[in-house]
């Protein structure tokens, strides 16, 4: 019969219309911005800063505590150059107490940001993170576009929030190797012990330790 | 403009379009149709002159979307234009990193593990289902059923980007697959995440089937309407769905057996008429063939690694050489060329738009047609604009 | 599938003075390829084509690329008789020195052409076609009319590499607009001054955005 096929295609949609009031199957959309939903945690939108901090409720280490090195891998890998990164003259301590370089100017262009991960991917120093902060609309074009070193600076505690299972893995993979350093340092001192233990002198220093909260 | 080198009318033996004559009555209508025209699927046009209704001549125009992505590609590191290659075809962005991947892979003799190239299927096939859901989807909507079938088919496609994005970390540029297996590992929850949607998509593909398949509508407006002749299809190239809606058995699944498909039971779907009506059944029937082997893969997925150790990220420099990859994308065949001179970057990267290739044949389906017909006739090539300009 | 060499012993053997180099492929890959005489493309690739054997009905890709005049530096080992004043007498005596010979390999643009089968389902060959050089002699002859599938990709190699292909029924731009001059994929193109102010210029920005600044303080000074 002509016509059978549509009536068969109408009683589906009708079973949807109705099914749609009873089913959260077949209701998913959304009402953005009034409802909404948790980014998931794998979720990637532009990148951050890690820094690490004794005291995460305010952000005042947050210069003191990033890992960042200024090593520039990041810049040199990132596909659509969107990284700038300037090298400090002078050396601070970094999470495993060693003298390193820190990025006196580190800016990130969003509007060129492709949020593709490489830059986290190539860092060795677990220093830069995707946030999954995605409401950044602006109305200015270049100057509220250009994240700087301040703006991207997010705690520790942050990046646990937004990823708990990454973060923690992150965590036991920087003590472990913090330990290790440690653990070097020690061996050294130890052997500067037992060296000066035979030679009676004036008694080793005692290894400086890192005893900063990851 | 360069003017043509021989006139194409003189030039015997080769498949050119056919020559309609117009019926005498008044003057041709020269219709610029596009670039902004809502069925064009982006930035595209397309030259037509008409007699009356009739469609006399059709000539595409290409390059609003160029970006000269492989020039792109020649100036950054192998590892740099991976998140490249999901901006070209954006709908299976999984699919353009797979065949990238491989390319490279070829080109340095890399081994991938077992557990990433299960990964890499199942992720295929779920980009494959999701793609010509929302293919057929997009067709519907321009034959004019607006908004309904599309939405059913977002519907399911959102799930399938759901767990691309609690995988990859991103719904649609996923940037997952890197030379010699993936970027992360799949946990225990997510691969449960994809039988709970694997196992809902027969529902689906039935419930979608009953909707449209029988519709007095869409047979009229489909059947017997953009016939592509199996002969000229290979001579001009064609791969994918299309192919094998005019009765081409050729899927390079099957063909090449790349990745791990010789351990999957499949069918390949063929059309027998390749007409639209026969392109719309063949991309069901895959989606129908695609759960298939999901299933099978989800059942049979080992643990272990998947990245090889000895694979390099950082300072990746192939040995100089060339290789040539190609995939199944669902779009037809994706592939990737690639010369080394044993630089960071490579010498030569091309890619093989399905896209673009399976458009060659566009002006020949259309010919005679009427002008609503060749919105339909297009929509069912199924193409991304960001693939055929690149 | 055959291997190279006996495409080769084939094709020599079907097309009577034809002129094939086997083009070794280094890479693990292994995909080696046939390099053509444009002058005897045509009877090779219908011989390809229409082969029982080979039935290479399916053109899959064509690729053009550019080799630009490459300046090659070999160290030689020169012997040469040289007058030297040994112990107060001049004697002739054999000297080896090394010499630096510089000498210019010349360029041309290339295409690929990667053939597989449908029939019988094998492939790739890979054939390779080169121009004379880069600039007034860059006829190759089209494939179009035996592969229909070049029809496009050889618009756009024409297009973005600059080679002319004969034959082609309908040559034109195919993703750059009619009004371009020059072809974008070439590895000497020089992009446009299209500079725009970007806050943190660097690496090639940088000299882009140093570029457009000369040219704009230059037109400002002219005026």
């Amino acid at each position: 019969m002509l016509g059978e096929g549509i009536l068969k295609g109408l009683a589906e949609t009708a079973k949807n219309f109705a099914g749609s009031f009873v089913s959260a199957e077949r209701m998913i959309t959304v009402q953005y911005p009034e409802e909404r939903i948790a980014p998931m945690e794998a979720a990637r939108v532009f990148p951050f800063l890690v820094y690490d901090s004794k005291h995460p409720e305010d952000s005042l280490d947050w210069e003191a505590g990033m890992r960042c090195v200024a090593c520039q891998i990041c810049e040199k890998e990132c596909p659509p150059k969107c990284i700038y990164i300037e090298k400090s003259k002078d050396k601070k301590p970094d999470f495993v107490g060693k003298m390193q370089i820190y990025p006196a100017r580190f800016d990130i262009d969003i509007s060129v940001c492709m949020s593709c991960q490489i830059c986290v991917e190539v860092c060795p120093f677990e220093a830069i993170k995707m946030d999954t902060q995605f409401e950044l609309a602006t109305d200015d074009r270049f100057g509220a576009l250009l994240l700087d070193r301040k703006e991207l600076a997010k705690s520790n505690e942050y990046y646990h929030h937004i990823h708990p299972t990454e973060a923690a893995e992150v965590d036991a993979r920087l003590a472990a190797e913090k330990a290790k350093a440690n653990a070097k340092v020690k061996a050294a001192a130890d052997a500067a012990v037992a060296k000066a233990a035979t030679q009676p002198a004036v008694p080793a220093a005692k290894p400086a330790e890192g005893n900063k909260q990851e | 403009m360069t003017p043509s080198t021989i006139d194409p009318e003189r030039l015997e033996g080769w498949n050119r379009p056919p020559i309609i004559e117009p019926d005498g009555e008044g003057d041709l209508l020269e219709v610029a149709m596009g670039p902004h025209h809502p069925s064009t699927h982006g930035v595209f046009r397309m030259d037509l002159a008409l007699d009356g209704e009739r469609v006399i001549r059709l000539k595409p125009v290409f390059g609003y979307l160029h970006r000269n992505h492989e020039k792109i590609a020649e100036t950054v590191s192998y590892l740099a234009t991976m998140p490249y290659t999901d901006r070209l075809d954006y709908i299976c962005s999984l699919t353009n990193n797979w065949a990238y991947a491989l390319a490279v892979e070829k080109l340095v003799g890399q081994e991938v593990p077992e557990r990433a190239e299960y990964l890499r299927v199942i992720l295929g096939e779920l980009t494959r289902a999701q793609n010509h859901a929302s293919s057929i989807g997009f067709l519907l909507q321009e034959m004019g059923a607006s908004g309904t079938p599309l939405m059913y088919a977002f519907r399911e496609r959102e799930k399938i980007l759901d767990l691309f994005e609690s995988l990859t970390g991103s719904r649609m540029m996923c940037n997952y697959m890197r030379f010699g297996g993936c970027r992360v590992d799949a946990s225990p929850v997510w691969l449960d995440a994809v039988r709970k949607v694997v196992a809902g998509l027969p529902a689906f593909v039935d419930e979608f089937e009953r909707f449209l398949s029988g519709s007095e509508i869409v047979m009229a407006r489909c059947q017997g309407v953009g016939i592509l002749k199996p002969e000229l299809a290979i001579n001009a190239g064609v791969t994918g769905p299309m192919l094998r809606a005019s009765g081409v058995n050729y899927d390079i699944r099957k063909v090449d057996h790349y990745g791990i498909y010789d351990r999957f039971k499949f069918r390949v779907p063929l059309g027998d008429h390749g007409d639209i009506y026969d392109r719309y059944m063949v991309r069901i029937l895959e989606i129908r063939e695609s759960i298939g082997i999901l299933e099978q893969a989800l059942k049979g997925i080992p643990g272990g690694p998947v990245m090889d150790p000895k694979a390099k990220i950082r300072n990746f420099r192939p040995k100089p050489g060339e290789a040539y990859g190609r995939i199944e994308a669902p779009k037809g065949e994706l592939g990737f060329y690639l010369i080394s001179d044993g630089g960071p970057n490579p010498y030569r990267y091309r890619v093989r738009p399905p896209s673009l290739i399976n458009l060659t044949v566009l002006e020949d389906m259309c010919l005679g047609s009427n002008v609503a017909d060749v919105v339909l006739i297009f929509g069912s090539v199924d193409i991304v604009l960001g693939e055929v300009d690149r | 599938m055959k291997t190279v060499e006996e495409i080769k012993t084939a094709i020599e053997a079907a097309v009577p003075g034809v002129g094939l180099t086997i083009i070794p492929n280094p890479g693990p890959s292994g995909q080696h390829s046939l390099l053509l005489a444009p002058e005897h493309a045509a009877s090779v690739a219908k011989f390809l084509r229409d082969d029982a054997e080979f039935t290479l009905d399916f053109l899959s890709n064509v690729s053009g690329v550019d080799w630009p005049d490459k300046e090659i530096a070999e160290k030689v080992k020169v012997t040469r008789q040289v007058t030297k004043t040994v112990d107060g007498e001049e004697q002739s005596v054999e000297e080896t020195v090394e010499e630096v010979r510089k000498h210019v390999q010349p360029g041309f643009l290339e295409v690929v052409y990667h053939l597989y089968s449908v029939a019988k389902k094998h492939g790739p060959v890979t054939l390779r076609m080169r121009t004379i050089n880069r600039s007034d002699q860059v006829e190759l002859p089209s494939l179009t009319p035996i592969w229909r599938s070049a029809e496009f990709q050889e618009r756009e190699i024409f297009d973005l590499y600059g080679v002319v292909f004969v034959g082609h029924p309908d040559l034109r731009r195919l993703l750059m607009w009619d009004g371009f001059k020059d072809h974008p994929m070439r590895r000497d193109y020089v992009e446009p001054d299209d500079y725009e102010y970007e806050p943190t210029p660097h690496d090639s920005v940088l000299l882009k955005a140093k570029a457009h600044q000369a040219a704009v303080a230059g037109r400002e000074s002219a005026q």
